[in-house]
């Protein structure tokens, strides 16, 4: 009974906190990710020079170094330098640009997937290449990609609860004050487990319905 | 001449593929380029529509003359506006439908309003018996089917010439019949058309033309019928006769173990 009263009062209060931080930065993060995925994936698949160094660059730094290190450098080490951030804004640019940095790799290994004569069959018609791009390649890379895609967006989310880290009062944060106040620590932890879980199974779930709809068309 | 190529030299590298390749097609030739594998008819087919960069050359196309080794991107855009080109793999887009395969150069890179293009699109495709499957996706059809659409795509755009790499190397050899017929069509319509074939029954019958190609050179060029019957060169009577007597062994023995199809 009384495991069930700790729950039921810390409920409202996570869940509040998923709405206000934890989802949101999943998804702006998520979007931003995916523009720079895009555009990274693309400067490598097109051979742009320069360009495509820097994108390699990136993604070696990104891949290649923890998370909850780039989030301490962005909030804790550029106000050093005079470039203060607040704990959102820290938070969204690095697991923007980290995630979108696995994501690069999951879209251009699906653009190399798609079979190149199309390019060829798209010059011959007329088109130019960014129209090609956009409207045969593109759409085709996207359903090849999307599984690789969804994954990071289950990684992004469970990544937030770092964000605690930097003092951002999102769902991690909030149980861990709870907690703190009623030492709690079983209960919570795995109550917040099973929130994490929940979000994570409707966007898995989310995640078939759309593919079965991909599935229909081409 | 509608099209001529002049000296047309292509390099991969240290290996010189194209020795200097000179052709010339008149309106409503139909043209088959023949020759053994790795002679580079594939190659010079791609050069002309810039799928390769040719080294150096000329091509004359429709009164216009263009320096092939500094061909500008406009330059090239125009001539691909006049021409199309049939791939081996057929290479439909497939993400689109039958229809959109052959609306998408009409709308997209000619600016056509889509009702009309739409009714161009339709009207070439029942040209190759393939109107009914408009709505298809490209994986839904067989291999003919799917090169059909690829010569409607074609057509869509009133070429003056349209460009074939082997369109039936990639075919089963019951649904070769179906690409040919629609070919043989095209080439009694009044279709200029030039075609990289292993097909001699298409080359003998069909073409009013043939160009055989060896070692990156041509060693002949001349009317199907003189080709056929009195072929000139060593090196052509050699392959005619290799083909010839494949071709027999395939029709003439149900069986053929270990006879590949090249």
């Amino acid at each position: 009974m009384k495991t069930w009263q700790i729950m039921s009062e810390a409920l409202p209060q996570m869940l509040k906190s998923a709405l206000i931080y934890t989802v949101p930065l999943t998804v702006i993060s998520f979007a931003i990710a995916l523009f720079i995925s895009i555009m990274i994936a693309l400067v490598q698949y097109s051979n742009v020079p320069v360009a495509k160094q820097i994108a390699r660059f990136y993604i070696w730094i990104m891949r290649g170094t923890p998370v909850l290190v780039q989030l301490f450098i962005v909030f804790y080490g550029l106000p050093k330098l005079g470039l203060v951030i607040n704990a959102y804004v820290a938070t969204v640019i690095t697991f923007s640009l980290n995630e979108g940095a696995y994501m690069a790799e999951t879209m251009r290994g699906a653009l190399e997937s798609v079979p190149k004569g199309q390019i060829e069959a798209g010059y011959c018609v007329g088109m130019t290449y960014w129209q090609i791009m956009r409207r045969i390649v593109l759409p085709q890379a996207f359903k090849v990609a999307f599984p690789g895609l969804s994954n990071s967006i289950v990684a992004l989310l469970k990544e937030t609860s770092l964000a605690s880290t930097i003092t951002l009062p999102e769902m991690f944060m909030e149980t861990k004050r709870i907690a703190s106040r009623n030492f709690e620590y079983l209960i919570l932890y795995v109550e917040v487990a099973l929130v994490y879980l929940a979000i994570t199974t409707l966007i898995t779930f989310a995640q078939r319905k759309l593919e079965k709809k991909f599935n229909k068309g081409y | 001449m509608m099209l001529e190529a002049l000296d047309i030299k292509k390099s991969f590298g240290e290996l010189e593929v194209l020795k200097g390749v000179s052709i010339g097609v008149e309106k409503g030739d139909v043209a088959a380029i023949l020759g053994p594998s790795g002679s580079g008819k594939t190659t010079f087919l791609r050069c002309i529509n810039f799928l390769e960069r040719a080294s150096s050359g000329t091509l004359i196309f429709d009164g216009e003359t263009f320096d092939l080794a500094n061909i500008t991107k406009k330059q090239i855009a125009e001539i691909r506006r006049k021409t199309a080109f049939v791939f081996q793999n057929y290479n439909l887009f497939r993400n689109k439908t039958v229809l959109q395969n052959v609306t998408e150069g009409l709308i997209v890179a000619r600016k056509v309003p889509k009702a009309e293009a739409r009714e161009k699109a339709m009207d070439a495709l029942r040209r190759v018996g393939m109107a009914e499957k408009a709505d298809s996706y490209p994986h839904e059809l067989s291999g003919g089917q799917q090169q059909r659409v690829a010569i409607a795509r074609a057509l869509a755009t009133d070429p003056e010439i349209i460009f074939f790499d082997e369109p039936t190397s990639a075919l089963d050899p019951e649904l070769i019949g179906e690409v040919l017929g629609v070919m043989r069509k095209l080439a009694d319509e009044g279709m200029t058309m030039l075609v990289v074939t292993h097909e001699m029954g298409f080359a003998k019958n069909v073409s009013s033309k043939v160009i055989f190609m060896d070692g990156g050179v041509v060693l002949e060029e001349g009317s199907s019928a003189e080709f056929f019957s009195n072929p000139h060169g060593e090196r052509t009577r050699e392959f005619l006769r290799t083909i010839l007597e494949r071709d027999e062994e395939n029709s003439s023995v149900t069986e053929t173990p270990t006879e590949g199809k090249e």
